[in-house]
């Protein structure tokens, strides 16, 4: 009788144990702690076209880029569809945290310099804190160098700046598509005519779509809202691809704007894509690593 | 009587057997390393998660990709964007076995060799690897484990464009380590 009772216990006793080993070792150790997860990469560089996109450059990171927008298509084959006539831009910028990113840039339309400081105050995530959407404020002031036109007139410095700020609201739908907007004030000290507006308020409006691992589809357009502008000027609009090699992010694009400095190419925009008056551009980044911030963190 | 007591007893020592227990680690160092000559590429977390059975000779380990970090954080984009597509695999894991735990024994300190035998986890592709490992045994206790993985990125449909294949090692290493903690229930 006891003999079956040890007979009957033991086979028990090794199920018993052996029940433990069933189903996966890691489901033991309970659930992952919940962190936060962010939406990253929501686009390949800090721009979509002209405007800035919801990226940041890393902490620690330098982004050298340079631009090019070519002369309207228009003229066909008498000037290469353009490329004669070339504008340039080249501009450093550096994220001093991963949130907070500066740049300065110098522009060959108007002999412009200027400025800007980018710093993300929401950044969308998942986890642990759910955040459906990153905002990000930039301001960039710009100084135009070139000659008075006018230099018997008198003329104060003051008159050379331009100041943007804007609101980047948007958000990585999927890892295919993202979307954002971007309420914009413009302040121009110094315009040429009574009917214009020193201070211009427009939305922009921009996007991406993800053709595959390397390449994105961009678009963007900015609204200028009426009555604001001389009748010449025209919202910008750009569509391109951002395609990546590596270490470069090379943007090719059409757009109607010759600038690529925020104050100009939302105000001074004066080509017209219904009359085939776009441009060629693009832009290329290549970015330098000048320390590893994780690694100072420690 | 006695054979009741003895039963018992037996009932206690297949438990104890397995009583040897499970040794755990959440914060195991986990290394990604597909060096060239001609760069750098190299990859950390210290968030990987690791559990050896003692009563079987089983273990297990899983890492989350997003929390690999490269020096460069253009890199670091690459890795999860272009190659690890880690939006869509976020989790690699292995599963297998000790194939000689029979000759660790757990009564007597020491660092012992060991062989592994499982199936990795990778960008969504399920491969049988083999690795070579090593335990620590300390008062009874597996105090540290180890193992070093070579995987053919190939093997795991992780495609490297022609014009940096030079700069990419087709064959990653994979290295596992941890101070081990017993998993208490």
């Amino acid at each position: 009788m006891k003999n079956k009772l040890l007979l009957f216990v033991l086979p028990l006793s090794i199920l018993a144990t052996q029940s433990f080993a069933q189903g996966s070792l890691l489901d033991e150790l309970g659930k992952d702690e919940e962190t936060i997860e962010y939406a990253k990469y929501s686009f390949k560089t800090n721009r979509i076209i002209n405007m800035h996109s919801l990226e940041n450059t890393a902490e620690g990171v330098l982004d050298m880029k340079i631009s090019h927008r070519f002369g309207t298509i228009d003229e066909g084959f008498y000037d290469l569809f353009g490329l004669d006539a070339a504008t340039q831009r080249i501009g450093l910028d550096y994220g001093i945290t991963d949130n907070l990113t500066v740049g300065v840039n110098r522009n060959s339309v108007r002999k412009a310099f200027d400025g800007f400081v980018k710093y993300r105050v929401l950044r969308q995530s998942t986890g642990k804190v759910n955040m459906p959407i990153t905002l990000s404020v930039l301001s960039s002031m710009a100084i135009e160098t070139q000659k008075w036109s006018d230099p018997t007139r008198e003329n104060y410095f003051s008159s050379r700046l331009f100041y943007t700020h804007q609101l980047l609201i948007g958000r990585k739908f999927n890892d295919a598509f993202t979307l954002e907007l971007a309420p914009t004030v413009v302040h121009r000290n110094l315009v040429a005519t009574k009917a214009e507006k020193n201070t211009v308020l427009a939305m922009g409006i921009g996007g991406r779509v993800r053709l595959n691992r390397r390449t994105t589809f961009n678009a963007e357009y900015i609204y200028v809202l009426p009555n604001q502008l001389a009748d010449n000027y025209k919202n910008s609009l750009s569509i391109g691809f951002d395609i990546e090699t590596g270490g470069h992010v090379f943007q090719l694009h059409f757009t109607n704007s010759t600038s690529m400095s925020e104050y100009s190419y939302i105000t001074q925009t004066d080509a017209n894509w219904g009359k085939n008056a776009i441009r060629f551009g693009f832009n290329v980044s290549r970015v330098f690593t000048m320390y590893d911030a994780k690694k100072r963190k420690k | 009587m006695k054979k009741v007591f003895f039963s018992l007893l037996a009932l206690v020592a297949t438990f104890s057997l397995s009583a040897q227990g499970k040794f755990f680690s959440k914060d195991a160092n986990v290394a990604f390393d597909a060096n060239s000559p001609l760069e750098k590429i190299e990859g950390k977390t210290n968030k990987g998660t690791l559990v050896i059975d003692a009563a079987t000779g089983k273990v297990e380990s899983a890492v989350l990709i997003k929390g690999f970090h490269f020096k460069s954080a253009l890199m670091e984009e690459h890795f999860n964007e272009n190659y690890m597509e880690s939006g869509k695999f976020p989790k690699s894991t292995f599963a297998g076995d000790i194939t000689n735990f029979s000759s660790v024994n757990l009564k007597k300190d020491g660092t012992y060799p060991i062989q592994i035998k499982g199936n990795l986890t990778m960008h969504g592709v399920t491969k049988p690897v083999e690795a070579k490992g090593s335990l620590v045994v300390k008062g009874g206790a597996i105090t540290n484990g180890s193992a070093a993985f070579k995987v053919l990125m190939a093997d795991y449909g992780i495609a490297i464009p022609a014009a940096v294949k030079d700069k990419i090692a087709k064959e990653a290493k994979i290295d596992i380590s941890a101070a081990l903690q017993k998993l208490v229930k």
